[in-house]
């Protein structure tokens, strides 16, 4: 099957994220003034061909745990979503 | 020290300070040489150095993909057998990542790129890049750096501070690392990374020639032959 992958990279709860209090500071000059906590992350989109969810699952969290994340500042969430059959 | 062994100098496509660490190294009377990061025999050299630059394009975060290259294998293993391993600015990087030393360099905390000459405190001499420069003193270094706040959590910070591990710090922090820390070793002192480049601070015409202090320390664990002739010998 072919499942739409989406991979949020965030900051650990507790480490600095000076992109996100940049952007923070940065809205009331707009006049948006009630925003709070604002993170900077990535968000990565792909495709992956696997024979079910739980396998497609387990794939990407060994992704997540080799690459595309740094367990020591980062956590990621993984959203999949099936868009097909495998071709 | 004509009979230092040689150093391999690491080169990932987008390094640029390979050249200016082998200067500094043959300044100090040793012999240095580039190695290609697709070269998997890292066999013969005494020490080796990821130096500075963008490995990889600093794509995805900063060491990230560099630390899969054939290279990095055998600068692991070579870091094992207790070889002397140096890692500068992106080479701090590099090493964090392939999780051969503590913690995480982030981007710094006041969102700029710091391009200045800075103090450093030598605070342990249980490392190979600070083992013959006494406790206390103070270097004069440049950093050249978007990444270098050092993260690393309580525990974890206690736990380097216990061991001594904690080898350089700022005297005026130039990017909000954790406990000023400009520099760390691993546990054993082989494998050490520092943002600021010693390499650079290599001549009184370059504004300092204070790091040549820390690369002859380097220098003296490589011709003491740490690692290589230490390396348990299999018979075969």
């Amino acid at each position: 099957m072919i499942f739409s992958v989406a991979v949020e990279v965030r900051p650990l709860e507790g480490i600095a994220n000076p992109e996100g209090l940049t952007i923070e500071r940065a809205l009331p000059a707009l006049g948006f003034t009630g925003v709070r906590g604002v993170r900077v992350g990535k968000l990565l989109r792909f495709e992956l061909d696997a024979v079910d969810e739980h396998h497609a699952r387990r794939e990407v969290e060994q992704m997540c745990e080799h690459l595309l994340a740094n367990p020591v500042i980062e956590r990621a969430d993984i959203h999949l979503e099936a868009v097909g059959g495998t071709q | 020290m004509t009979d230092a062994a040689t150093v391999g100098v690491l080169c990932f496509p987008g390094s640029n300070c390979e050249h200016d660490v082998v200067a500094a190294l043959e300044g100090l009377g040793a012999a240095a040489r580039i190695v290609w990061h697709s070269d998997s025999d890292l066999s013969g050299f005494g020490g080796l150095v990821v130096p500075g630059g963008f490995a990889h394009g600093d794509y995805l975060r900063p060491g990230a993909i560099a630390r899969f290259s054939p290279a990095m294998g055998a600068l692991s293993s070579f870091a094992e057998r207790g070889g002397p391993v140096l890692g500068i600015c992106n080479g701090f990087q590099v090493l964090t990542e392939a999780g051969l030393l503590p913690g995480a360099l982030m981007r710094n905390a006041g969102m700029r790129f710091v391009c200045t000459t800075v103090e450093c405190e030598v605070v342990s001499s249980s490392s190979v890049l600070t083992a013959a420069v006494p406790t206390g003193t103070v270097l004069r270094l440049p950093v050249n750096h978007y990444e270098g706040n050092y993260t690393v959590n309580a525990e974890g910070l206690a736990e380097l501070e216990r061991n001594g591990q904690v080898v350089l710090r700022y005297r005026d922090n130039p990017n909000g690392s954790t406990g000023n820390i400009a520099g760390v070793a691993n546990r054993a002192g082989n494998v050490v990374g520092l943002m600021p480049h010693p390499e650079r601070a290599s001549s009184a015409l370059l504004g300092s020639a204070d790091g040549l202090r820390l690369l002859e320390s380097f220098l003296a664990a490589v011709a003491n032959g740490a690692g290589a002739s230490r390396a348990p010998r299999v018979a075969s």
